[in-house]
């Protein structure tokens, strides 16, 4: 895991619309595993993409406008930040945007 | 900032920590923590379910020491009070793996074995205890090693030494020694050597238990209750040897197997009893009993008796700087031995050590204790017999059950009690014990009335205070003010309290006062009615909605029908199944709306891949099939083959990217065993050979697979066709069974179930042929699949409907709605293409691509190594 004293991986990941509209898709970001969600509502969301529970692949979980839930037992996490309404640990959030119809995400 | 130094991070010190935090003491304290362990900090009562569990799962261990992740299995997670993490975000030091051995209490710093030197303000100690080892030769293979063999049961390296001494006999046995078995001795017949007994015994290990009295667990059992759990254990297959002592320890030399590099290493061959006489064994768990850590304490001058005496504040007599907590702790003459006790010092602690009230005081515990040894029930509270003459004593004593209770009554309240076998009325009786409350005059109330019918009104009856969860010290309060703040289910209040996370026991009485205080206030839930929680709406309205509004697409419902027109990411599952049934023509596939097996075509596993499950109607297969399926699984390295419970071959453990390759080496169409979906027919041989056929049962079963197979619904839909009433094929526990019986006719039974709940079909209707049946079983599907609630199975749908109710609809078409419903159902059949197939090629964009790239993951059902 990256920490404040290293500098920051910013990664471009190729078109947005591999992801498609509602779903989530799983990159490798150096060395960080993430998941990139769409939501229909709008916008882009990153979270580091293995579930802090037993390791569910969150890319596959089902997402609405503010969480997705992992596909294994069901807990859900906040796109927008991480955190975990439903007793599991938060999981890393990152940023990310598009630029130019291409996808980047930022690991801070 | 003043400095709180903790020694011992075991439960007490943790849970000390933890009430210091929530009165504020991060912002008053630097803090920093000593344990000998190398680890965080961890829950010991799971010690015994690390032992048991780990059964059969070796491969999953392993041993990566300092990082809070040592036992490396699915439980770890619940086997970790607080993570690593947890001391960073809260700004606490940890020196795991550093023991202390000397307090300085005029330099007031606390001095460690790594030679570090620590200046406090404020000193916890919470050094625990540690197992106690009687004087008996051969114990001890040096001053400080036991021989080998021999083992304590205190820590987590206790379990996982005795774990890998079970697996490294299993090993050795298998290559060299052929059948040796196996067999432990276990010294005392406690909670903890009854634990220790029966988790060895899961590892096919023989277990001998010692015991020096005729009564087991003596400490909390009186004889009687004693002998009830006494025989349940023998049933067990448990050897117990009661009234012996234990003399020596026998032992043998190894030198030849080793090379004896060490001539010294001895390891256990046997115990020797008082009586003379001798035990073959290979392994030793010394459980008799514990003593607190004091030594600390003595070296550097604090008060010592039994444990280290403190005062009501939990502070040591001799310093007001030093506090104590835990088993360590001597207070009025008392050492505790559970945990419950200590949760109430430690928040008395935490209230002094903060200043949030100064004036709090620990009076000491009443023990009431609810257990499970050895898979039996024990509940005990209060004196164990009567000890004067004018007490009343109830007892009542079912043994061929195993079921033993006592209640003792002092002046009119109940001063103790004990439960074997059958615990139901503990909580009314904790209550009684707790508040001293009325008895019923007729004593025996306590034991059958109380709690019977009316046990929720005694959850709900409990006062505030009452502790629910004695391992996490969750009171019924806790949980009360849990679902006033939002939480909407057990497992919602059991996240955010931890109730029912320890030994799991209070589990039943958690659910019930949770599910007194949602339902209490009277008013229902109207969100249970609705079809999904996202949207406002009973199933019928919601579909009279999606009918007159023609909304075909899950977005579109959301944006027509949800408050604020928003997703909800629970509900889009429940959607999507209805519209596909209810459009089956032109419904908009939103694949962001399925469930990841139904975007896919295969099961989710918990590392991630995929199983899949070929259709093999009826069951019945050939020799070219099964040649094809063991090509795929060759070619494809399937980790591993399986015949399933539904009479199908499943290829586990296949990675999404090689679903489509896999589906076209098949070629074979879907079994659809990952949907809310038609899944199997099973059948019996049936007239075809078998002796007493009546019916083509094999034949009905491939029929009936073949058109309605992979229909979508609320939930699952499994059915059996038997070709008589011996019910080979399991008709009677279907959604919907079939039997033949004399006279060309096919039963057909409804609602029956055998899985997460058993229930024996109805009989909905008897049929002459072959053709009827096919139809009202469709007929039955399809009025099924119009009005079950979400992920409703027939088990319920059917009691929930009434079945005169469904014959009348069904069979006599009371309504006049069967032809529809046919229709409708034929419409579904005629619809339905292979997903397998549809989607050999992308339905969109990285479809098959892994979600989880290029990390090396656990792997099932092999795993090792430490991951993170
Ligand atoms: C593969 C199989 C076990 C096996 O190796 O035999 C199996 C595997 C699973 N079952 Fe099952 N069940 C299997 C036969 C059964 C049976 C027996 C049967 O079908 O005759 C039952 C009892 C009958 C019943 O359905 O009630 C059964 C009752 C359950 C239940 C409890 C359902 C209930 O409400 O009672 C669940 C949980 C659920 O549905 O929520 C479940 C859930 C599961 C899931 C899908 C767990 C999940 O949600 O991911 C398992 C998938 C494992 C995987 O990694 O792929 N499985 N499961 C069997 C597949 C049969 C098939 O060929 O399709
Ligand atoms: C297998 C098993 C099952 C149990 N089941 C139950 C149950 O079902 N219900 C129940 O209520 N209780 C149960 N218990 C008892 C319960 O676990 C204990 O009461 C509880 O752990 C005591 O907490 P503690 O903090 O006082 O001691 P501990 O949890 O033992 O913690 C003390 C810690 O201090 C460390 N330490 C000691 N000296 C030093 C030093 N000088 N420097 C640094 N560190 C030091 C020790 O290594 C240890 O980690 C069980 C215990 C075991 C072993
Ligand atoms: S019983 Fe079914 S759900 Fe449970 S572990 Fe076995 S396959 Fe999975
Ligand atoms: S692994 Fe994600 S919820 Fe369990």
């Amino acid at each position: 895991m990256s920490t404040d004293a290293q500098p920051a991986v910013e990664a471009r990941l190729g078109p947005v619309d591999q992801i498609p509209l509602g779903e989530g898709r799983a990159f490798l970001v150096g060395d960080e595993p993430v998941a990139v969600f769409r939501p229909r509502s709008g916008g882009l969301h990153a979270l580091r993409a293995i579930c802090p529970h037993r390791g569910g692949p969150l890319a596959d979980g089902l997402i609405d406008g503010e969480v997705v839930m992992c596909p294994l037992h069901n807990h859900q996490f906040s796109l927008a930040d991480g955190t975990c309404a439903t007793g599991a640990d938060d999981v890393a959030a990152y940023a990310a945007t598009e630029e130019d119809g291409e996808l980047v995400v930022r690991l801070r | 900032m003043r400095r709180l130094v903790v020694v011992g991070n075991g439960m007490s010190g943790a849970r000390a920590l933890e009430e210091i935090l929530a009165r504020g003491g991060g912002e008053q304290f630097a803090i920093t923590v000593f344990g000998d362990e190398p680890y965080g900090n961890y829950n010991r009562i799971l010690l015994s379910e690390v032992l048991a569990n780990a059964a059969g799962d070796a491969a999953q261990r392993s041993s990566t020491v300092g990082t809070g992740e040592a036992v490396d299995n699915d439980d770890a997670d619940d086997l970790y009070l607080n993570p690593l993490d947890w001391y960073d975000e809260n700004g606490i030091t940890l020196h795991a793996g550093v023991r202390i051995v000397r307090i300085d209490r005029h330099a007031k710093v606390v001095l460690g074995d790594d030679g570090s030197v620590t200046p406090y303000d404020v000193l916890v100690l919470a050094t625990g205890s540690r197992s106690f080892f009687p004087p008996v030769e051969g114990m001890w293979a040096s001053n400080t090693e036991l021989t080998r063999g021999v083992f304590g049961f205190r820590s987590l390296d206790d379990a996982q030494a005795m774990l890998a001494h079970v697996e490294g006999d299993a090993a050795q046995r298998s290559s060299t020694i052929g059948d040796s078995h196996r067999t432990a001795v276990v010294i005392g017949g406690g909670l903890l050597g009854l634990e220790a007994a029966a988790g060895l015994q899961k590892h096919g290990v023989a277990v001998h238990v010692v015991h020096p009295t005729e009564v087991l667990m003596n400490q909390q059992l009186e004889a009687e209750a004693s002998k009830v759990l006494r025989s349940k254990l023998e049933q067990m297959g448990m050897h117990l040897h009661l009234g012996v002592k234990t003399n020596e320890i026998l032992t043998t030399g190894d030198a030849a197997e080793r090379g004896s590099t060490d001539r010294g290493q001895r390891r256990v061959s046997g115990v020797r009893f008082t009586d003379g006489s001798d035990l073959a064994c290979d392994m030793v768990v010394v459980t008799a009993g514990i003593r607190p850590n004091i030594g600390l304490a003595m070296v550097s001058g604090l008060e010592t008796q039994r444990a280290i005496v403190v005062d009501d504040k939990m502070r040591s007599v001799d310093d007001d700087a030093i506090f104590v907590v835990g088993e360590c702790a001597q207070h009025r003459g008392e050492v505790y031995g559970v945990v419950g006790p200590l949760w109430e010092q430690a928040a008395v602690l935490a209230d002094v050590v903060t200043g949030a009230n100064p004036d709090a005081e620990y009076h000491g515990s009443r023990l009431a204790t609810k257990l499970k040894v050895a898979g039996v029930d024990v509940a005990q509270m209060g004196v164990k017999a009567p000890e004067r003459e004018s007490d009343e004593f109830v007892q009542f004593s079912e043994t061929g059950r195993g079921v033993y209770q006592t209640v003792v009554i002092r002046d009119g309240t109940l001063i103790g009690a004990t439960l074997v076998g059958d615990v139901s009325k503990v909580a009314a009786l904790t209550q009684a014990f707790d508040s001293r409350s009325a008895l019923p005059e007729e004593r025996i109330k306590l034991l059958f009335d109380l709690g019977a019918a009316g046990d929720e009104s005694a959850a709900a009856d409990l006062p505030d205070d009452t502790q629910i969860c004695n391992c996490n010290g969750v009171s019924k309060g806790d949980l009360v003010a849990c679902v006033e703040h939002g939480a909407d289910s057990v497992s919602a209040c059991m996240a955010q309290t931890r109730a029912g996370k320890g030994c799991g026991s209070c589990k039943g009485l958690v659910t019930e006062v949770v599910e007194a205080a949602l339902g209490g206030a009277g008013t229902e839930d109207p969100a249970d009615s609705y079809y999904v929680p996202g949207i406002p709406l009973d199933k019928p309205t919601l579909m009279h909605e999606i009918r007159t509004r023609e909304l075909k697409s899950v977005s579109s419902v959301f944006a027509a029908l949800a408050p604020d027109g928003r997703e909800h990411v629970g509900s889009k599952m429940g959607l999507t199944a209805l519209l596909r049934m209810m459009w089956p023509d032109d419904v908009v596939d939103e694949r962001d709306g399925r469930f990841i097996n139904d975007r896919v075509h295969a099961n989710i596993q918990r590392d991630g891949t995929f199983s899949v499950v070929p259709r093999m109607s009826g069951g019945v297969t050939d020799a070219a099939q099964l040649r094809r399926i063991a090509d795929v699984a060759e070619k494809h390295d399937i980790p591993m083959i399986k015949l399933t419970g539904g009479q199908r071959i499943d290829l586990l453990g296949v990675p999404k990217e090689k679903l489509p390759e896999v589906w076209a080496d098949l070629d074979m169409p879907s079994g659809w065993a990952y949907g809310k979906s038609f899944r199997t027919v099973k059948t019996c041989v049936g007239t075809d050979f078998c002796r007493f056929g009546l019916g083509d049962s094999t034949r009905l079963g491939i029929d009936l697979e073949e058109r309605y197979k992979g229909i979508e619904g609320p939930a699952k839909m499994k059915l059996a066709v038997s070709g008589c009433p011996r019910n080979c094929a399991e008709s009677m526990v279907k959604d919907v069974g079939l039997v033949a019986i004399e006279g060309g006719q096919w039963q057909i039974y409804v609602g029956g179930a055998a899985g997460a709940t058993i229930r024996k079909g109805d009989i909905l209707a008897t049929v002459d042929s072959h053709e009827e049946a096919m139809t009202i079983t469709g007929r039955f599907l399809q009025y099924y699949r119009e009005n079950a609630n979400w992920l409703e199975r027939t088990y319920d749908f059917v009691p929930r409907m009434g079945l005169d109710h469904l014959i009348a609809v069904v069979v006599d078409d009371t309504e006049g709605i069967a032809a529809e419903l046919d229709a409708r159902m034929q419409a579904s059949v005629d619809r339905y293409v292979d997903p397998w197939a549809a989607d050999q090629t992308e339905s969109t964009p990285g479809q098959f691509h892994d979600a989880l790239p290029l990390v090396p993951l656990p792997q099932v059902p092999v795993r090792e190594g430490s991951h993170r």
